[in-house]
């Protein structure tokens, strides 16, 4: 391998492993505060990548506009549907056993899978990258890497640093934090946990539907995409440390490399690397490497 | 034994009994659509020791279900039947022996780590068969003639597959509603409840659950040897976390904590499955099952908390609840 390609392999590495903490953020985030399970949180994802698909002709029509402002709809949209999914289906769930909330979105997954077959159907697509950011970088002599990556690498990136802001420094923040740690607590100090529950919930859908709409360039889109994201989201999360946005970021980047460099290195043994690491970090820190609270 | 437990045993009971009359009912769809019912009830069955009984919830237990079906092919001679007398038990102690590594290691972690670890390992058996050639990659491996017991049983017929799967189910079911029972099974109990407490009264729990969870791989390895016999065929899709979910979601269905709760859900969710993918009931619409699965699921969640086994209790509550209402009012009335 040489230079190049070893510095392609490595911004390759990153943007999956942004991109993965941008997913598993959103479940670390649900899973922390809230105690939920979200077996569904793979399908916002997939929502995403086809709202990018799906979503650009009839934004274009409507509002004039290109790639960005589908990505401002759809993150609006999301939002919306993760308020409206807390209150609907999760609400009543808190009280109940972690297996019933495992239930419930499992059952979820199967209704979102079949209305996207329904409304878009079942072919895989491409999406353009918008026009901008359709061109290539010279990197070295022979080798070129495309802006669009970039782009998805600097978008994560940004989000990142805006989690960490809203985290340790809003009152909003403060309130998670403190909602994570003690959900009795935090209401008999007068905060509405139900609210605060309904953001979060809202927050961590538009993260992974705004996440799935960034990587649609990238992946291409296609039927199921939702689950094989979930598993290696629910991998990250663990090995991080459940409810650890520091130790999801971290998990996530390791993952990346190491699933990037896996296929160039070793590609028979590829898709079996991440859970070798994952066994072998669990075995050796059983919670995790950063534990929260 | 009171009146409860009698009628849960009435209800089981008679549950086999409808099953072993049941190929002079329905044709040879019928039988073989049964048969696989009926083998995913074992496989639950084995779940259910770990999550009902001992509180370990494991996503992995596809991994022992595809040892024991792969086990079954691979050790099979290719030109004759396999003596059922050794080929069975050896698939099951294959799929034991999986679970003895992988319990000896995963339970050091707890909780949502333990699901994790488990399914850690469960992908490992997968890629494995999955990226070598040991089990026919991608394309799976046929099992070109079927385990017999001399002339005795022969499993390539259909209709002493079904009986023999029965046996093995209700063999299964009378061996851990004894083990339940047990000194053993009160210590799974005391550990699912409170395993501090458990440790602080003197046992070593570690020992316990490794023991649950080498057993319930074991149990999985039944029903992947019962698999593989009556499809004639295994490939990497048995050890996929899908179908360790899929196995999940039926205990849960039914009613965790309830070994019949275990035999409900396996037939609540194949049987549902069967009638959303019927285009004789859903026409073209049947292509799109995962709707209504997935709807009848959400459903369940949110009407049947205990699951499916604690409907009749629901309902007793109701009448129960409504008949105490009413007498209340009437002495209301009397008084005034």
């Amino acid at each position: 391998m040489d230079f190049a390609t070893f510095l392609i392999q490595c911004l390759n590495s990153l943007q999956y492993g942004l991109l993965l903490f941008l997913v598993a953020s959103g479940l670390t985030l649900i899973f922390g505060i809230m105690g939920v399970i979200n077996l569904a949180h793979g399908s916002f994802y997939m929502i995403g990548a086809y709202m990018a698909f799906a979503l650009a002709p009839v934004v274009a029509t409507t509002f004039g506009g290109g790639f960005f402002a589908t990505l401002l709809v759809g993150t609006v949209l999301a939002v919306a549907l993760g308020y409206v999914l807390e209150w609907i289906f999760f609400s009543f769930l808190y009280e109940r056993e972690h297996l019933q909330q495992v239930l419930m979105t499992y059952g979820l997954i199967l209704v979102f899978e079949e209305l996207r077959s329904l409304a878009v159907g079942d072919d895989v697509h491409g999406v353009q990258p918008p026009e901008i950011l359709a061109g290539t970088l010279p990197l070295g002599e022979m080798m070129t890497y495309p802006v669009y990556r970039l782009f998805v690498s600097g978008v994560c990136l940004a989000l990142a640093i805006g989690m960490w802001f809203v985290f340790t420094r809003t009152r909003l923040g403060m309130m998670i934090r403190a909602g994570s740690t003690n959900r009795e607590m935090v209401q008999s100090l007068g905060i509405d946990i139900k609210f605060l529950y309904r953001v979060v919930f809202a927050a961590g859908v538009a993260i992974a539907v705004l996440a799935g709409m960034v990587a649609a360039p990238v992946s291409s889109v296609y039927p199921g995409m939702g689950n094989s994201v979930l598993i290696i989201c629910f991998v990250v999360v663990v090995i991080g440390g459940i409810g650890s946005i520091r130790g999801a970021l971290l998990a996530a980047l390791l993952i990346g490399a190491v699933d990037t460099f896996g296929k160039v290195l070793v590609p028979q043994a590829a898709g079996v690397l991440v859970y070798v690491l994952m066994a072998l970090i669990l075995l050796w820190k059983p919670d995790g490497l950063f534990k929260a609270g | 034994m009171n009146h409860i437990d009698r009628s849960k045993a009435a209800f089981v009971a008679a549950c086999f009994a409808v099953l072993a009359l049941l190929p002079l009912l329905t044709g040879s769809y019928g039988v073989d659509l049964v048969t696989k019912i009926m083998v995913y009830a074992i496989f639950a069955l084995s779940l259910e020791l770990l999550v009902g009984a001992t509180g370990l919830v494991c996503f992995g237990q596809a991994a022992f279900f595809g040892i024991g079906a792969y086990a079954a092919v691979l050790l099979s001679p290719a030109s004759e039947a396999a003596g059922l007398w050794w080929l069975l038990p050896v698939s099951i102690v294959a799929a034991a022996m999986y679970a003895l590594a992988v319990g000896a290691l995963s339970l050091r972690t707890k909780g949502v780590y333990f699901i994790m670890v488990t399914l850690a390992f469960a992908q490992m058996a997968y890629y494995v068969v999955h990226d070598t050639p040991l089990g026919g990659g991608t394309d799976g491996i046929y099992l070109y003639v079927k385990p017999a017991l001399g002339s005795l049983i022969d499993l390539d017929g259909s209709l002493t597959l079904y009986f023999f799967t029965l046996a093995c189910l209700v063999a299964a079911f009378a061996f851990l509603a004894v083990l339940l029972r047990s000194r053993f099974g009160r210590a799974l109990a005391g550990i699912r409840v409170n395993e501090q407490r458990m440790r602080a009264t003197g046992f070593s729990t570690y020992p316990y659950k490794l023991a649950a969870f080498t057993l319930s791989g074991g149990i999985a390895g039944l029903a992947g040897f019962l698999f593989a016999v009556k499809d004639g065929f295994v490939n990497p899709e048995l050890m996929s976390w899908h179908l360790s979910g899929a196995v999940l979601i039926m205990i849960i269905l039914g009613g965790i904590g309830h070994l019949r709760g275990a035999l409900i859900g396996a037939f609540a969710f194949a049987l549902l499955q069967e009638f959303f993918k019927s285009e004789a009931i859903f026409g073209a619409f049947a292509k799109h099952w995962h709707l209504g699965l997935g709807l009848t699921i959400i459903a369940s969640v949110a009407l049947l908390p205990r699951g499916l086994v604690g409907l009749p209790g629901q309902w007793r509550e109701r009448l129960i609840g409504r008949s105490r209402s009413a007498t209340v009012g009437q002495e209301a009335m009397n008084e005034a």
